[in-house]
């Protein structure tokens, strides 16, 4: 009896969360054009479509290659920052931490923007590799707060005693400290690997007319009327956000990973 | 020698962070100053031109018409938020890695795809009101969007996870004996939570609040998907501004006045946490 009102909460936020992704699923199992739910004629057809359409495997190939390079960037720039921040409280470390965090923060059409006149004023402009920079540079964020975390959870014994043993710095980052912070610094990978996916403000203001990614593309195909192929790519972007999340929960703490995220963090 | 081999490692995240995040925003207050050219970008200059258009009808009721739908997203997301969170922190440790996984799939989901959900929901063909009406409380479907309410719904949507995620840590290292102290004294759950949680959050309750704000001023898509052309954002005017109407350098003033905005709003955020541990 005591436990009603928390089943009570707990169905009403799921059913709220949980209703339109559901929603896209059923209708991306319809067998006509047609948008209706339920689902009729219940088919994998626009999945089998999804296969042979170019135009829509290119936008998926193309925010995959952006997400794993700007992911990569991302941690980077923030593997030394944390690193410094910790093990050295450097003054400049913590400078950069600032400049970090801080695009994350913000509304993204401020970053968006900046980017945009920044590329048109070095003449070098709609490129993907200038989406790679800028999704890089915006999601430094999450790898460093994970990353701190990590370093926070090592005992700074274990790197005096492999100091005591002989090893420079570099050794003993190298063998005691780094495997020990790496599923953090995989979750910080996987974190900005997954909004990078999904980030579409950004991305359209550096170069949304030339690299189509995969929400701009969709995005472009809502505003001229419904096929179901949208909903069949939403949804196997939703299944790789849920597999991968999922992943880091089995490799790190997650409760612990979320309970320090929050932005006020030092 | 030594010195400058050990400080190595941090010349690229501050050549990245530098020349691609300081520099342009530099060149973005820059050219907030110079002058457009119609047709074209801009040229140095030193105006306040694109500053003095705020004080216009045109933009203050954009900016009041923002501030209204922030506000009300960021406030209805917290009244969720709330109660849902203290529930989660109280509930089995493997029961909330279950829900975060699912809050923060939620809270990745491109904003794209949310609109798209929510457009099919709020759809007369295949949208809730169907539902309504095979429960005979609606005589036909209808559609519910473009409109205020759609657009609200929509950027609940997407705060709630973010607002789930920004109370977790407090709610979770809330002392748990100061609720078994009033149970002690007879209180009643519910009275427990209102008299006794609420008022020791209160500080952690109104940074969520702004940084919620601060997060919905950030929307983008929702609002071009599920609202009208009247309820649209300062953020859809920036963009639309810079990419549309080739006004680069208004854009850029309208970016650094929603900086400066969240700016403040941060800082008071940071404050407000740090009174709090003194």
């Amino acid at each position: 009896m005591r436990r009603l009102p928390a089943l009570l909460v707990f169905t009403l936020v799921g059913a709220f969360l949980l209703a339109p992704l559901v929603i896209v699923a059923g209708v991306s199992l319809n067998g006509q054009k047609r948008l209706v739910f339920p689902p009729r004629e219940v088919s994998l057809g626009w999945y089998g479509e999804l296969a042979t359409s170019p135009a829509w495997l290119v936008p998926i190939g193309r925010s995959l290659l952006i997400a794993l390079v700007s992911a990569a960037v991302a941690v980077s720039i923030a593997l030394p920052v944390a690193y410094y921040l910790w093990r050295f409280h450097s003054r400049w470390a913590r400078a950069l931490y600032g400049l970090g965090i801080s695009p994350f923060i913000l509304p993204p059409v401020i970053c968006g923007l900046g980017f945009l006149i920044f590329w048109a004023s070095v003449g070098h402009f709609g490129r993907i590799e200038n989406v790679i920079l800028g999704h890089g540079v915006f999601l430094v964020a999450l790898p460093l707060t994970t990353l701190l975390l990590g370093f926070e959870g090592i005992g700074r014994e274990s790197m005096d005693a492999a100091q005591t043993m002989g090893a420079d710095e570099w050794t003993a980052f190298r063998t005691v400290v780094l495997p020990l912070a790496m599923p953090y610094l995989i979750s910080g990978y996987a974190f900005a690997f997954v909004l990078s996916l999904n980030e579409y403000i950004i991305a359209y203001m550096i170069a949304g007319f030339t690299v189509e990614t995969l929400p701009i593309k969709i995005f472009n195909s809502l505003r001229y009327g419904y096929t179901p192929i949208m909903a069949v790519v939403s949804v196997l972007f939703l299944l790789i956000s849920v597999a991968i999340l999922a992943l880091v929960a089995k490799i790190s703490d997650l409760p612990r990973l979320m309970g320090a995220l929050e932005p006020e963090r030092k | 020698m030594d010195r400058t081999l050990r400080w190595a490692p941090l010349i690229w995240p501050t050549a990245l962070l530098g020349v691609f995040f300081a520099v342009p925003f530099a060149i973005m207050v820059a050219v907030s100053l110079f002058h457009r050219q119609p047709g074209g970008f801009f040229e140095p200059g030193f105006e306040l031109t694109h500053y003095r258009r705020f004080l216009t009808p045109f933009f203050l009721e954009r900016l009041g018409i923002t501030i209204g739908i922030a506000a009300a997203a960021a406030g209805a997301a917290l009244a969720i938020a709330v109660p849902f969170t203290y529930l989660l922190t109280r509930a089995r440790r493997r029961t909330q890695v279950a829900w975060l996984i699912v809050i923060l799939s939620v809270l990745s989901l491109s904003e794209v795809i949310v609109g798209f959900g929510w457009s099919v929901l709020l759809s007369r063909t295949a949208g809730i009101s169907n539902l309504l009406v095979a429960l005979g409380l609606l005589d036909r479907p209808r559609p519910w969007y473009p409109s205020l309410y759609g657009m609200i719904t929509g950027l609940v949507y997407v705060t709630l996870p973010y607002a789930v995620l920004l109370l977790y840590p407090r709610f979770s290292r809330f002392d748990r004996q100061l609720l078994e102290a009033a149970e002690t004294m007879g209180a009643a759950a519910p009275r427990r939570f209102v008299t006794v949680f609420l008022p020791v959050m209160r500080p952690a309750l109104i940074a969520a609040l702004i940084m919620m704000f601060v997060f919905v001023l950030g929307a983008y898509v929702i609002p071009q998907v599920l609202g009208r052309a009247q309820h649209w954002t300062l953020a859809v005017l920036i963009t639309d501004q810079a990419l549309f109407q080739s006004n680069i350098p208004f854009a850029a003033a309208m970016a650094i006045f929603l900086l400066v905005v969240s700016l403040i709003l941060v800082w008071l955020v940071l404050r407000l946490t740090r009174l709090r541990r003194a």
